[in-house]
């Protein structure tokens, strides 16, 4: 039997067996911990706490009125040491809480637990969702209770967990599967409450037979609607796109939401922390993170609070074996790589990797062969070579009118072409030159 | 240990396939199909290969030299034009024309169109063509093992069944090819050309490696078998594969990526295409052989083809 997957499509080495059977070790940071006061997609927190306050573990440290933007906590117990500007992973300044951490991890939740896991309104649900700072855990960042309030006019029919960690290096979102298959299923369930009419789905790739083995044995024997769907591997598996196309057979139109098709799609790691912040009240203050890369000591998935330097984690891992060429924050397809490891880790980071120069190769560019590898591999069915063309001599409306919009950067067309042509990064230059092309015309019509 | 990281747009690795080691790989396949013809059309044959591969180096490197740009004689594009041209050629041709023929295709056919991946038509095609047209008797020489004598499709030209084929070679005072000798290459024809077992090696090689799609090759074959049986040819379709310029046209010739589609759907429609064209020129045009013509015709039609054939996006209503 073949497995329902999506169109395109490229297979990198994985790299899993790095950390796949290492368990998730706890780290306790002993420096400062800092926190980005935008960790999220959407408006970011203003700092809630000034310098020289005392805050305490489970504490929020910033929020935001805003609907799209979530509110960040303290992990640790100990004084503000500074709100102001830091370095974050993007490589920006942003504005940051520091906190000094006391070691004492004193802990307060303002998050009421609903240990029995009685039925609630749905609202309430989504209202703690929003009070626990959960966003996606994958590393987009999208507020998760953005996500669970579609509009009334939509009717969901299927919630996704993407278990697909798709993304070479990466086994947070496994090792979370294989050692917390009851919590992720319980966040599942409790969003099936806020969508009753809703089938569950945990899509998972076929290289984590024991993932998928764990979460159908945890299932098993439990009443309701959920089902392990395994998928073939295939690098991006688990973009959302992909993942609801492979499973529903549905495709988002342009500009579309997953849930104007009837999805809603959560991570695994988020999944978890629905159901901590709704049955033992605990917030968004800490993640697992795969430590890991071919110049890493000693790779492994650690669980650290959030605001942790990188620079402690992969001290953690026994630094690095040779010097790397870059630091990834996330996986080697879709990854930032940073200026510095002095930045603290957030929400949506999966992993830190370190690799070296020869993994990371990137010869000159020479000239297109057309050899048709970036159209075979675009998931999203565009001609990549055509808009690196467009985007170069900056013909917007040429970008435009091929779909250029619509890409994903997952990375499949630069990863496969044998020019090594920048044609994911060309792409992101098109994207901003439509997108600040659209907003001077909507200036000028304004006024 | 912060000075040193690298700040770089995602992805942050790439697969292990280089355009050199893509070249590479083409040359490697026509190896095979290189020795069948200086094995059963004489040694002179490596001697053409040598002038024609050395001609077209020569030429790009000289041409970059000239206009200032980067030397990328180091990609193999060029040398496999040069093999590719060789193996278009009869054993017997003075060593000097390959050499002309070489340069028109480098510089005139693939730098004047903007150079690797500009280029319109194929330049190895390109460049046989225009040598046919400069030196027809030369171009047309075909010896086997020292004698010479027509072709196996020169001798089907016209003939109303395969009995009269028979006659024209005994005329021609030689035996046609029997059907294994075919196969194997033991007939006359241009060094690359001879082969059908070499070829299908090579191209099955450049298939299972990935380099080159199934599509290509497999429609134009069986599209050009099929419409010789329909144009009423006295050569049964085997023959007709197997003779004249077919199988390394198909496996790579059609199959260059500068030249051909870019989308797996339009290469469906080019390789049809080329299919049909080249069973109209054997059976109906002036020449004996048309698969050089047919690819060459084709390479024009593929910027419609693209614009036609442009895949689906992803959640798009239907084709703008």
């Amino acid at each position: 039997m073949t497995l329902p997957t999506f169109k395109g499509g490229v297979h990198p080495p994985d790299w899993k067996s790095l950390t796949g059977s290492k368990e998730i070790e706890t780290l306790h940071p002993l420096k400062e911990l800092v926190y980005p006061m935008s960790q999220h997609i959407g408006v970011p927190c203003t700092p809630t706490v000034n310098k020289g306050d005392r805050v305490l573990a489970g504490m929020k440290i910033g929020d935001s009125g805003a609907f799209v933007s979530a509110p960040v906590l303290s992990g640790v117990s100990g004084p503000v040491k500074d709100v102001g500007m830091r370095m974050t992973l993007s490589g920006n300044m942003e504005t940051c809480v520091v906190v000094e951490n006391d070691g004492q991890y004193e802990y307060t939740s303002d998050l009421l637990p609903h240990p029995d896991n009685e039925p609630l309104d749905p609202k309430e649900y989504v209202r703690i969702v929003r009070d626990a700072g959960i966003v996606g855990m994958g590393g987009a960042a999208f507020p998760t209770h953005v996500k669970l309030s579609p509009p009334p006019d939509r009717k969901i029919r299927w919630l996704i967990v993407n278990g697909a960690e798709c993304e070479p290096f990466l086994n947070c979102d496994n090792r979370l599967m294989l050692e917390h298959p009851e919590a992720i299923i319980g966040g599942l369930e409790i969003c099936m409450r806020i969508f009753p009419e809703a089938e569950g789905i945990i899509a998972i790739e076929d290289n984590k037979p024991e993932s998928i083995r764990r979460m159908e044995g945890e299932l098993s024997g439990r009443p309701g609607k959920i089902r392990v769907a395994p998928h073939p591997v295939k690098y991006p598996q688990g973009a959302e796109k992909m993942l609801i196309y492979s499973v529903t057979g549905r495709a988002i139109p342009p500009g579309a939401l997953p849930a104007d098709v009837g999805c809603i799609v959560i991570n695994v790691s988020t999944a978890q922390h629905i159901w901590l912040a709704v049955t033992q009240g605990i917030p968004v203050t800490e993640r697992v993170v795969s430590v890991t890369g071919d110049v890493i000591a000693d790779p492994k998935n650690i669980r650290a609070p959030l605001g942790t330097s990188v620079r402690e984690l992969i001290d953690a891992c026994g630094g690095f074996t040779e010097p790397p060429a870059k630091v990834l924050s996330g996986g080697p397809m879709m990854g930032i790589s940073m200026r510095s490891v002095d930045v603290p880790i957030v929400k949506g980071t999966s992993g830190i990797l370190a690799l070296s120069p020869r993994l990371t190769l990137c010869p000159p560019e020479s000239n297109c062969i057309r050899c048709g590898r970036c159209v075979t591999s675009c998931p999203m069915g565009l001609v990549p070579t055509n808009l690196d063309k467009l985007a170069r001599l900056r013909d917007y409306p040429q970008f435009e009118s091929y779909g250029g919009m619509n890409c994903i950067e997952c990375g499949c067309c630069t990863y496969a072409c044998p020019a090594f042509r920048h044609l994911t990064q060309i792409c992101r230059d098109g994207k901003a030159g439509v997108t600040a092309a659209r907003k001077k015309e909507q200036a000028k019509q304004e006024g | 240990m912060n000075r040193f990281l690298v700040v770089a747009s995602s992805p942050h690795i790439r697969a292990n396939l280089s355009t050199q080691k893509i070249m590479a790989l083409v040359i490697a396949s026509l190896i095979p199909a290189g020795l069948a013809g200086a094995y059963f059309l004489g040694s002179r044959s490596l001697l053409v290969v040598a002038s024609s591969v050395a001609a077209c180096v020569a030429a790009e490197g000289l041409w970059q030299k000239c206009a200032r740009q980067p030397l990328t004689v180091r990609d193999l594009s060029a040398a496999l034009t040069g093999l590719l041209l060789a193996y278009n050629l009869p054993p017997a041709i003075p060593l000097w024309m390959p050499v002309i023929g070489g340069f028109f295709a480098i510089i005139v056919v693939k730098q004047f169109f903007g150079g690797l991946g500009q280029n319109v038509v194929n330049p190895a095609l390109a460049g046989r063509a225009m040598m046919l047209i400069c030196w027809p008797v030369d171009m047309t020489n075909w010896t086997v093992q020292g004698v010479s004598g027509p072709t196996a499709l020169a001798l089907a030209k016209g003939a109303e069944s395969f009995s009269a084929v028979v006659s024209n070679a005994a005329e021609a005072g030689q035996a046609f090819p029997e059907l294994f000798d075919a196969f194997i290459g033991r007939m006359g024809g241009c060094i690359g050309e001879t082969s059908s077992a070499a070829l299908i090696a090579g191209g099955v090689f450049l298939i299972a490696s990935g380099i080159i799609s199934w599509r290509i090759p497999v429609i134009y074959i069986v599209t050009a078998a099929a419409a010789s049986m329909a144009f009423g040819s006295a050569l049964n379709p085997l023959y007709e594969v197997m003779s004249g310029g077919l199988l390394i046209g198909a496996f790579f010739m059609a199959t260059d990526y500068t030249t051909s589609p870019i989308t797996p759907k339009g290469q469906a429609v080019f390789a049809a295409g080329c299919g049909i064209l080249t069973s109209l020129i054997r059976a109906f045009g002036g020449y004996p052989e048309g698969v050089s013509y047919s690819i060459l015709i084709m390479n024009f039609v593929v910027p419609i083809i693209d614009g036609a054939t442009k895949p689906k996006i992803l959640g798009e209503a239907r084709a703008r």
